[in-house]
C-alpha cells in the first residue's frame, strides 16, 4: 500500500503510453520533485474512452470497474489520472456503481472471476492534486515563465457533465492558478471551455478543423504564445489540425510547462508544431 | 463385452444424439468409441496443437463451455460439438515493415479492432490453456508487445477465444504479431549462439559423437538416463 505521504497510484491509460507519452513523462518528473511520485497500477485495463450515458448500458462500465477493482486490491482508496477522456470515463462510471448498489450488484455478479468491488475507490484528477499543492509548486519554481503569454485550454471533460467537474464549470480558474504560481503570464480566453470536435477528428476532419480554427484564432488574437491543456485528444486536434490554418501555435501539457519552471526539461517530443521557438527563453 | 458392462457407462449426446460411453474417456475418444472418425479437428491428441477445439453444455447448466477435446474428459449429459477450423481473419504485413519502436503502436495499426475490448473477460474465461487472454489484448492496446507476447506464450491458436468476443477481436493472430514482432525486433542476438556455433564448426563434439555412434541402444539409454546439466547462468 501507497502511503499518502510517499506518492499517489496513478492511472495512465492508452494514449499515455503512446501518442501521448510527453505527458506522462513530464507528470511523473513534476510529481516527483514535488516528492509525491506517482506509481503505476499492477494492472489496469483501457476506460473505453467514451462514457456510455444509456441507462441500462452496464456492458460498458465494466473496464472502468475491472480498474477500480485493481485499485481495491492493491489496497488503495485514492486513484489518479492524467488523461481527461480516462478521468471523465473512471469518474462517471465509479459514480454510477456508488450511487446505484442495483447495478453494482449485477456488475459484481458478472465479475464472477474476481472479488466484489465495493465502491470506496475515488478518481482524481491531476490537476487536483496540484491545487492541493500551491506553496511546494511555488517554492520549486527555479525559472519563472515571464513574459510568456499562455492561454488554456480546459475542452470538454474536465469540466462536464457539472457532477465530475474538477472546477467551477462555466469559469475553471485551476490551470489559471498553476500557471500563475509558475510565473506565465495568463489568458483568459472565452474558447477555452468549448469542445475541440473530439472523435470527429476520425472520420470529419472538417468539423474539427473548423472548431480549432475558432480557438487558434481567438488565442492569437489575444497573443498567446502557447497553449496549455491536459486532455491527449485536445492536444492531438489542436496540434495536428493547425496543420491548414494560418496560426502555428504549440500546444503543451500544463506539466511540460511547470517542468521547465522547475529548471528541468520533459516531453516536448511528439509536438506537430515545435515548440522550442516559443520557449526558447526557458530551455538550457 | 462383459468388461465393458462392468465398466460405468454415461450418456452424451454428439451433435443432438445421444451415445452411450465408457466414463473415464476423453471427448475425443469417447466420440470415436460412438462411431466417428476425425478427418479434420484433430491433430497431436497432446493437448499441443490446438486442433480439437471443442464446445460443450451440461445437462444442469445454462453456460456453454469451451475446451480442447483431447484434454478433457467426458461426463454424464454432456452436449458435443466439435469445431475443426475457426475462419478468423489474419491481416497480412511484412515483418521489416512493422519496427514497433518507429510507430505508436504496431498491434492496433494491424488489428483496430482490438480498440473495441470493453474488458468483459469472455476471451480467457472460453481459453483452455489459461491464458489471460483480455490482459494480454489490453497490453496489445497500450502498444505493449512485450508483455502481449509474455502473456500469450502458450497460445495453441485453436480460436475459440475470437468465437466467443462481442468486439470481433482477432486475438490469437494479434497474440502472434507480438511474438514474431518480440523476435525480430525486441529479443537480443544471442553472442552465446554464435559462439557455440563456431565452436561447433571447429569439431568441439566430433569425437563424442563417434563414440555415440558405437553405442548399444542399451548403453544409449543408460548414457541418457545418467546425463548431467550444465549449470545455467
Amino acid at each position: 500500500m501507497i502511503q499518502m505521504e510517499d506518492g499517489y497510484l496513478y492511472y495512465p491509460g492508452c494514449t499515455l503510453k503512446t501518442k501521448a507519452s510527453d505527458y506522462e513523462e513530464s507528470s511523473k518528473k513534476v510529481m516527483e520533485a514535488l516528492g509525491k511520485p506517482l506509481v503505476e497500477m499492477d494492472n489496469w485495463y483501457c476506460c473505453g474512452a467514451v462514457q456510455s450515458l444509456a441507462t441500462d448500458d452496464i456492458m460498458h462500465q465494466i473496464a472502468a470497474v475491472r480498474t477500480m477493482l485493481c485499485a481495491q486490491e492493491q489496497g488503495e482508496r485514492e486513484l489518479v489520472t492524467l488523461c481527461d477522456m480516462c478521468y471523465n470515463v473512471l469518474k462517471q462510471a465509479n459514480k454510477r456503481m456508488k450511487e446505484k448498489p442495483d447495478e453494482l450488484e449485477t456488475m459484481n455478479e458478472f465479475l464472477d472471476e474476481d472479488p466484489d468491488y465495493e465502491g470506496q475507490v475515488e478518481v482524481h484528477h491531476i490537476f487536483e492534486l496540484f491545487r492541493d499543492m500551491k506553496d511546494e509548486i511555488k517554492k520549486l519554481v527555479k525559472k519563472p515563465l515571464d513574459g510568456l503569454n499562455v492561454v488554456t485550454y480546459y475542452g470538454c471533460m474536465l469540466l462536464r457533465p457539472n457532477h465530475v467537474s474538477i472546477d467551477n464549470t462555466e469559469d475553471p480558474m485551476i490551470m489559471e492558478d498553476i500557471l500563475e504560481l509558475l510565473g506565465a503570464n495568463t489568458i483568459v480566453n472565452p474558447k477555452r471551455t468549448e469542445c475541440c470536435g473530439s472523435y470527429h477528428t476520425v472520420n470529419r476532419g472538417d468539423i474539427v478543423e473548423n472548431r480549432v480554427e475558432e480557438i487558434v484564432a481567438r488565442a492569437a488574437e489575444d497573443g498567446a504564445d502557447v497553449i496549455a491543456l491536459s486532455c491527449p485528444l485536445c492536444q492531438f486536434n489542436l496540434d495536428y489540425h493547425q496543420r491548414v490554418s494560418d496560426h502555428k501555435i504549440p500546444v503543451l501539457y500544463l506539466t511540460e510547462l511547470m517542468a521547465l519552471s522547475f529548471g528541468m526539461e520533459a516531453g516536448l517530443k511528439k509536438h506537430k508544431i515545435n515548440p522550442r521557438g516559443a520557449l526558447k527563453d526557458f530551455l538550457e | 463385452m462383459a468388461d465393458q458392462e462392468e465398466q460405468n457407462m454415461i450418456d452424451i449426446y454428439v451433435m443432438g444424439r445421444r451415445y452411450r460411453v465408457p466414463e473415464g474417456l476423453t471427448i475425443m475418444t469417447a466420440l470415436e468409441y460412438a462411431g466417428y472418425k476425425y478427418v479434420r479437428g484433430c491433430g497431436c491428441r497432446g493437448g499441443f496443437c490446438g486442433a480439437c477445439s471443442t464446445v460443450y453444455r451440461k445437462e444442469d447448466d445454462y453456460k456453454l463451455k469451451m475446451d480442447l477435446a483431447c484434454q478433457t474428459a467426458v461426463e454424464d449429459g454432456m452436449f458435443l460439438v466439435q469445431l475443426p477450423f475457426v475462419p478468423a481473419l489474419r491481416e497480412a504485413y511484412e515483418i521489416e515493415d512493422v519496427d514497433p519502436g518507429e510507430k505508436d503502436n504496431v498491434l492496433l495499426d494491424l488489428y483496430p479492432e482490438i480498440a473495441r475490448c470493453v474488458s468483459c473477460n469472455t476471451c480467457s474465461k472460453a481459453c483452455p490453456q489459461d491464458i489471460e487472454v483480455m490482459d494480454y489484448v489490453q497490453a496489445a492496446l497500450r502498444g505493449d508487445v512485450e508483455r502481449t507476447a509474455k502473456l500469450s506464450f502458450d497460445c495453441l491458436h485453436c480460436g475459440l477465444c475470437s468465437i466467443r468476443c462481442p468486439a470481433d477481436i482477432k486475438h490469437y493472430h494479434l497474440a502472434q504479431l507480438a511474438r514474431r514482432l518480440k523476435g525480430r525486433y525486441l529479443d537480443l542476438d544471442s553472442s552465446e549462439l554464435e559462439k557455440r556455433i563456431k565452436e561447433l564448426e571447429e569439431g568441439i563434439y566430433t569425437e563424442e559423437y563417434e563414440e555415440m555412434l558405437k553405442m548399444t541402444i542399451d548403453e544409449l539409454k543408460k548414457c541418457y538416463e545418467e546425463r548431467k546439466f550444465e549449470e545455467e547462468g
